[in-house]
Order: C-alpha cells, then structure tokens, then sequence
C-alpha cells in the first residue's frame, strides 16, 4: 500500500537546531520515524517540543538535518513541502464567519495553481475527507460556531485534504474533554491505518500519549534524554527527573499508565 | 436537518465552494449602469435617462441610436459630466479595493486606504505645492507640476518612509510594525502640513476644500492620470484574492499550505498604495469610502476576498458616482464636498447593514 521503499524513513532528524530570538530552543535533536510509523514528542513546558516539531515541518528556519521522504525540507519547494507534510498547529485560528467546506478547501492550496481556482478534483477530495471525517452535515456551517472537539476534527479535516503523508500534530487534544481526546486520537490512529500515514506527535498528557505512540521522545532543555518504546520512556526515574513530579506508572493494557503523587 | 438523506445521497454536494455569486456579480453591474446613467442624466440640467443611455450606447462602436438629445446637451454630457462621473467610478473602486485589500493583509477591519500615510503625505504634497503659489504672489504661475501630481508623489513618498521605518533595526515588516510606522508617519507629515498651513493662512481654504475631496474638476485629462495605475492595481490585487482567503489563517499556517505570504503581502500593499496614492492625487481625501463599502460586502455576501473584492470595485465605483451626484445637486448652487456625501449617508446605511446581518465582522 505504501510506495515508500522498506527501511527508508519517512522523517530524518540529525543535529537539529532551533533559535528563537536568538535564544537556543532546540539543541541538537536526532530522531527518525518510519512510515507509517507514530512517533510522539513529549517533554516539560519550554523543552521545545512544538519549536521541533515546527522547525521539522518547515516552518522555522533551523541548522542540521531534516529529511521528509528522504529529501531535505528547506529544499523543497513550499508547495511541494505542503503536499508532503501537513501540520496541525497547536491552536489553528479559526477565520471569522468562514463555513466549514471553504476552510477544509484551503487545504488544496499546494494544488490550486497561481492565479487558478480550485478543481472539480479539489472539490471532491474535500467531499471525500468531510465524508471520512462524518463532518458532511457540519459542510455549510461556519466553523466559529462548532465545538472545540468538532473544531479538531475540521483542524484534521483541513490537514489531510493536503493529500500530505506525514503528519505532524502539535497538541492534538490539549482543548478536549479526555472523551473526545479518545475520539480525535482513535480518528488519527484509524486515518493513520488506511491512509498510510507518518504521524508525528506533541502531546502533554503521558498516559495517552504512550497509548498511541508506537515510540516516543523525551525532550527536556532542547535535547533528547530519552527514546524508544512508552514503557521505555515513561518510567518514573525519566519522569522524576525530567518533569520534577513524583509519578507512579502502573501497566495497562495499552502501555504504561501515568499517574502523578502528591508530594507528601 | 437532513442528516437522514446523507447516507442515500452521498455524491451530491449541497455546499459549493465560496466565491463570487452571479447574482451578485449581476447586481454589482446593474448597480454601476444605473450609477452612471443617474450621474450623467442629473444635474444642473436635467436631460432624459434614456437619451443618455442611447447616446452612451453611440459610443460603442457600430452603434447608431436616436438619443434625442440637443448638440449643446450631447456636449454637456460627454465634455462635461463623462469624464467626472467615470472619474468617480474609477476611484471609488480604488479606494473600496484598497481598503479590502488593506483589511485582507493587515488582518484589521479597521484598515482603509490611508493606513499608511497616503492621506498625510498627500496633504503635506499638496499644502506644500499651494503655499508656494501663494509665497510666489501669483496664483496662475506655473510650476512644473500641479496639485495631483504633489499629491501623488507626496503620498508614494509618505508610503515609502513608514515601508523604511516598519523594517528598521532589522526587524521583519510584520503588520502591526507597519501599521505604527504608518501611525508615526502619518502624525509627523500631518505635523508639518499644520505647521505650513499656519505659516500660509491663506492656503487654508484651498486646502481644505482638497482635504474634503472633490471631483469638480475632473476632466478627461484625471481621468487618463489615473487610469493605467487604476488597471494595474485592479489586475494585482483581483489576481491576489486567493491568497487573502489563505491569508485569514496567518501567516505560519499559511505558509504550511505552500503561500508566501510575506510576498504576497508586500506585493497587495505596493499595489494598493499605488491605487489609492492614483485616487487621491485626483479627487483629494474621500474618507468611508474605503472601509464601509468592503464591510458591507462582506456582511452581505459572505467573507472570502474572492467575492469582496470584485464586488468592492463594483459596488465602490456606484457608491462614490451616486455620492458625487448627490455631492452636486443636493446643495443648490454650492457643491456639498463629497467626503461629507460619503461619510453622511454612508455612516447610517452601513449601521443598518450591521444591525441587520448576522455574519460577524473580521
């Protein structure tokens, strides 16, 4: 089903780095994952997590290495990069008063060629995604009048109308009720499945996180301290001393559950 | 609704993508005939709309119509009121285009044509241009260059500063950079204007009856200044009306659907204040113009550029036409200035328009 060639990489990192303001953000960041692969970053607030994550996607200017489908990201052009990887911010702005179907349309940019319109083939990939999505009923809604876990599913709907490979999510669920973080995470995992697609991940919450992610990403100052898979990743010791809390982890079913200790 | 007939109908697609509507594309163009015809027919002389019409039909090559109309009328309509009336259109398109554009990029519902100092620095030009005939003693002298042309260059230089400041210290343009350096521009020009206004009072009315906006002397010689920059800002911006939908989700998103937005907002703002630097070198400050027209667009027929920006050029160029008529035969034997037309009628209509649509301002 994939076209990728087996052993190759779907995103390459080596030697990332990342100012903002001319401050380090991210130090020095090696990962890779494979296609069809989920890879979740997870770190403390300020570890630069989103900073990657943006600068992977080609949003930022950085120094080392980032391939995407082996070639490197700051050499591809912006259209052909948007038809690459698609990113979800972490708070999307909403437009105001723009309905539902013109905002998963934009989208088709990368498409739509200068000075041109949106195809008949553009129109019907959107159909297609809202109808993936079971967003169809919502099409001529204005999308500043649906709930925060309605919104996330157009945020999704939006990215793979893109027709991009990779995926990168940044916070995919930091506004939602823990049952539509479920539903917008099962919806990724299930597009993930049939569409072949290369899911890279921030996420905060670690319990859900490691349910997720095939392996994960511990940043902490703008390095990696820790990789692998969750129940590597998500040990007390790692989490002590990375998130300064005091953690009990507890196996479940779908890897390492998470819970924070009061400290005395 | 009909959540029900979604599983038996699954090809067809009820919500068509955003732009321009024909029906409003047939409204905006009815809007400018009937514009035209009214700015041409009344007057100080009232001559018969379908005669007008017949002879603006003449005009078209092929086209022979008994108009009716007397040689001495034919001249007042075609020497005399054609080229004011088409000046009109012309430049309540650029200022009703600009100011959507100006909105689009700056992301700003308060954006309008003068943001970045067009209207100081064509105050300053101006100002500067009359005080010196009146320094000279002699009213008729000639300089190299009239009011328009001070006007244009005062307001492309006026332009050029606040673009030069917004980027000082190695600092990105970014919007709101730009808009405090058209604030600071703007209030150091308008400074100098006042100081040279009170060093020659007797300026004061010309200028004044400028800073108002009038298109009294319009002749087909404005019309013919302000025409070419007209067309190149129209084909810029209209080319760009994609792009500001794109541009509505800011600039990184936009960037990760494959845009440039940087660029295509330099290119929207050049070509603007080129626009309006054009408008008002011909026709002075016509305030409201720029910012009620677009708005009212966009509440009435939805938010993307690709539907408020032709129909702002459209229904822009009706509403200055109908405003200069009103601006030359509402008050006697003394024209109203039109900026006053504008802002009189303009103001209580668009608060109609906002108290009666639902879809919510940017």
């Amino acid at each position: 089903m994939t076209g990728d060639p087996p052993g190759e990489r779907a995103i390459a990192v080596a030697g990332l780095k990342v100012w903002l303001e001319k401050t380090l953000i991210v130090d020095g960041v090696d990962l890779d994952v494979g296609p069809g692969e989920w890879v979740t970053i997870i770190g403390p607030n300020g570890a630069g997590k989103s900073t990657a994550l943006r600068a992977i996607g080609g949003l930022l200017p950085f120094q080392g290495l980032v391939e995407l489908n082996g070639v490197a990201v700051d050499k591809l052009q912006r259209r052909e990069r948007a038809k690459t990887v698609a990113i979800v911010a972490q708070s999307p702005v909403v437009p105001p008063a723009m309905r539902v179907f013109d905002y998963v349309l934009l989208g088709r940019t990368p498409y739509v060629p200068p000075l041109g319109r949106e195809s008949g083939a553009d129109l019907a990939v959107v159909d297609d995604v809202l109808g993936e999505l079971d967003l169809r009923r919502f099409a001529g809604r204005r999308l500043d009048t649906l709930s925060g876990g309605e919104r996330q599913r157009v945020f999704l709907a939006r990215a793979l109308a893109q027709g991009a490979r990779i995926l990168l999510l940044d916070e995919p669920t930091s506004a939602l009720d823990i049952g539509h973080q479920q539903e917008v995470l099962e919806l990724v995992d299930r597009l993930r499945a049939e569409r072949g697609l290369t899911v890279l991940a921030t996420m905060h919450d670690l319990t859900t996180a490691g349910e997720y992610a095939d392996r994960m990403v511990l940043l902490a100052g703008g390095t990696v301290v820790a990789a692998g898979p969750p129940r590597e990743v998500l040990t007390e010791a790692n989490l002590a001393k990375h998130y300064r809390v005091r953690v009990r982890v507890i196996e479940g079913d779908h890897g390492p559950l998470v819970v924070p200790v009061r400290a005395t | 609704m009909t959540s029900g007939l979604r599983e038996a109908q699954p090809a067809e697609r009820v919500v068509r993508p955003a732009g321009l509507r024909p029906a409003w594309l047939a409204g905006g163009i009815l809007a400018v005939l009937v514009a035209l015809v009214a700015g041409l027919a009344f007057g100080s002389v009232q001559l018969p709309p379908a005669g007008v019409a017949a002879e603006l039909l003449n005009l078209i090559p092929g086209v022979r119509l008994h108009s009716g109309l007397s040689e001495r009328e034919v001249a007042i309509l075609l020497e005399l009121r054609l080229p004011r009336v088409v000046l009109g259109l012309i430049v309540g398109a650029m200022l009703a285009l600009a100011g959507a554009a100006y909105q689009g990029v700056f992301r700003n519902p308060l954006a309008d044509p003068h943001l970045l100092g067009v209207a100081a620095g064509a105050g300053l030009g101006v100002t500067a241009v009359i005080a010196f005939r009146s320094t000279t003693g002699d009213a008729t002298v000639n300089l190299p260059f009239g009011v328009p042309v001070a006007a244009f260059v005062g307001a492309l230089i006026a332009v050029a500063l606040t673009w030069l400041l917004g980027a000082a210290g190695g600092r990105d343009r970014s919007p709101a950079t730009l808009i405090l350096a058209g604030v600071a521009v703007s209030s150091f020009l308008a400074a100098a204007q006042t100081y040279v206004m009170q060093r020659h009072v007797d300026t004061l009315r010309e200028v004044y009856s400028w800073l108002l906006g009038r298109l009294a002397t319009a002749g087909w010689h404005d019309v013919l200044l302000v025409l070419p920059y007209a067309a190149v800002t129209g084909a810029i911006v209209l080319s760009q009306r994609r792009e500001l939908d794109v541009l509505t989700v800011g600039d990184e998103e936009a960037t990760g659907l494959g845009l440039h937005p940087q660029r295509s907002r330099y290119l929207l703002i050049i070509a603007a204040s080129l626009g309006t630097a054009a408008a008002v070198s011909v026709s002075g400050l016509i305030g409201f113009v720029g910012i009620i027209v677009p708005h009212t667009m966009r509440l009435l027929a939805g938010p993307s550029y690709r539907s408020i920006l032709p129909l702002s050029v459209l229904f822009g160029a009706a509403f200055l036409a109908l405003a200069d008529l009103l601006a030359r035969t509402a008050g006697g034997q003394a024209e109203i200035p039109i900026g006053v037309v504008t802002a009189f009628f303009g103001a209580p209509f668009f608060i109609v328009v906002l108290r009666t649509t639902r879809t919510a301002a940017p």
